[in-house]
């Protein structure tokens, strides 16, 4: 066991020095990592604010129940207590009396609502569902329908549908370029691996010669490549947030405009490990490839 | 200790290096291959040592039966020898002491322990003085002690050198002959392939001689 740690100590040591050797290659190849995963990363920090974004935007998710315009204050309690106890949601109750003072507030509307011989509108609730799922809402407004004395339950659901493709769009592109930039950073590791095998071909050949097994020969070689990809994660991450830092003031000037106040948050410290995790993995599958297919080389 | 029978070595072309050959080495025994270039000193060595592998035949060293080992389990057996080669094969990239330090960074030996014994093995071949220098500005003779220090530095059970004082002058081969003549006093088994005589005139030790790849006595 200490022999083991011992070794994974040394090969640890080994793939810090070799980094540190080489000062220019090391930067130019961090860069390299470090911009193929920005992108993807800056994608999925966008994508994560215009989900916040649509969750806040004030209506999108709400649903609006009707009661029949014959409706108790009875079946009003009755529906409170449904709610209560149903729904994971808040919500609020609009009585009709309300609804016809609001009405008579809007402009031109005065005179009308004056000349009608009674109120026409119903009681209402306003419900904000903290499932804002498309899919989940659909099945509360069935739901809700059904519950005794509802005469309309009203569900932007177009817009919510619309917005919900966009970001599931949105997703898969991100997907797709996580994919091609996580190939390139393989790539990148597995051509840095395979020079430095080369260049190391004959410590291989001695190493080997007196004993050395082929994990120890690889083991260096996996540090270096989950090091750089670790490293290159880190050098995203301080793009992402240098990028995010940039667009804060234009971000809050644009939702000003909209009367909002919206503001872009920066990736969790969660997030931040799984990208350096994310590098690291990349690095030590390119290593891994590389040394494999060299070392077969050496034979 | 070592035990051949019938061992064969062909490359690919059919070139056979060894045949059939038969032979004993007891524990603590010197002795020399010897042979004219060619005779399949260096193939013995090699497939001794567990660089290379049997065609047929089968070879014993201590107690394990070479021909039929893993792949996974040869880094292990080499851990018992001690290797020199004629081109020494040493590390210029590290200086002399990290040289030695590398059967011991492979065993897994703490820092500092493996600095102690690389250290002790440097001063018995009267290198430790030089022990930061790069081996590129050693002689050819303290090259070869320094491979030697490499080779022992993990209290190798069979030192096997190929050829070691093929590239020295008289003196610088003397030298490395009285380590060798060392190591074998404190019970170490010494297989050497070599053309050099003065080793037979030296310390008379058993000789297996090899001709066209067979062994004659």
């Amino acid at each position: 066991m200490s022999a083991w740690l011992t070794q994974h100590r040394a090969a640890l040591a080994a793939a810090f020095r070799r980094l540190w050797a080489t000062p220019l290659n090391t930067l130019l190849s961090l860069l390299v990592i470090g911009i193929a995963l920005t992108l993807p990363a800056f994608g999925y920090v966008a994508l994560d604010n215009l989900r916040d974004l649509g969750r806040n935007a004030s209506g999108v998710q709400q649903i609006s129940l009707f009661m029949s315009l014959e409706a108790s204050k009875k079946d009003v309690g009755e529906i409170e207590n449904r709610l209560r106890q149903a729904a994971n949601a808040k919500w609020r109750f609009v009585p009709k009396e309300e609804a016809l003072k609001r009405m008579q507030a809007s402009e031109g509307m005065a005179e009308i609502v004056a000349s009608l011989p009674r109120n026409p509108l119903p009681d209402a609730f306003i419900i904000e569902p903290a499932n804002t799922e498309p899919e989940a809402l659909e099945i509360l407004r069935k739901e809700l329908a059904g519950w005794p004395k509802v005469a309309h339950v009203q569900l932007d659901s177009a817009w919510v549908k619309r917005f919900d493709a966009f970001l599931r769009l949105g997703k898969l592109a991100l997907w797709l370029l996580a994919g091609l930039f996580g190939a390139g950073l393989v790539a990148v590791t597995f051509n840095t691996i395979r020079l430095q095998v080369m260049a190391q071909s004959a410590e291989i050949e001695v190493a080997r010669m007196i004993g050395a097994t082929d994990a120890f020969i690889r083991r260096p070689f996996y540090y270096f490549g989950a090091l750089q990809g670790a490293l290159g994660g880190l050098l995203a991450v301080a793009l992402v947030l240098a990028a995010l830092r940039l667009l804060a003031g234009p971000v809050a000037e644009l939702a000003a405009l909209y009367g909002g106040t919206f503001s872009l948050h920066p990736p969790g410290l969660v997030e931040i490990a799984g990208l350096a995790g994310l590098g690291a993995f990349l690095g030590w599958l390119g290593a891994q490839l590389s040394v494999s297919l060299s070392l077969r080389k050496l034979d | 200790m070592i035990e051949a029978s019938n061992l064969t070595k062909r490359y690919p072309g059919g070139f056979e290096a060894v045949k059939d050959a038969s032979f004993s080495i007891d524990a603590g025994q010197m002795v020399l291959i010897t042979g004219h270039s060619g005779a399949g000193k260096t193939t013995l060595v090699k497939l001794i040592s567990t660089i290379e592998r049997p065609t047929s035949g089968s070879l014993v060293v201590n107690g394990q039966n070479l021909s039929a080992l893993g792949r996974s389990a040869i880094p292990h057996v080499r851990r018992h020898f001690g290797l020199v080669f004629q081109d020494q094969k040493l590390l210029f990239d590290r200086n002399a002491l990290n040289n030695v330090l590398l059967p011991l960074e492979i065993a897994g030996q703490p820092r500092r322990e493996a600095i102690r014994r690389a250290r002790a093995a440097l001063d018995k071949v009267g290198l430790l003085a030089r022990e930061k220098a790069n081996p590129i500005a050693l002689s050819g003779g303290e090259q070869q002690r320094l491979a030697i220090a490499r080779a022992v530095v993990n209290r190798p059970n069979i030192l096997i050198a190929d050829e070691p004082t093929g590239n020295l002058d008289v003196e610088s081969g003397m030298a490395i002959l009285d380590i060798f003549a060392d190591f074998h006093r404190v019970g170490v088994t010494v297989v050497v392939a070599t053309h050099d005589q003065s080793w037979v005139e030296r310390y008379h030790p058993n000789v297996l001689r090899l001709d066209h790849g067979r062994v004659v006595s």
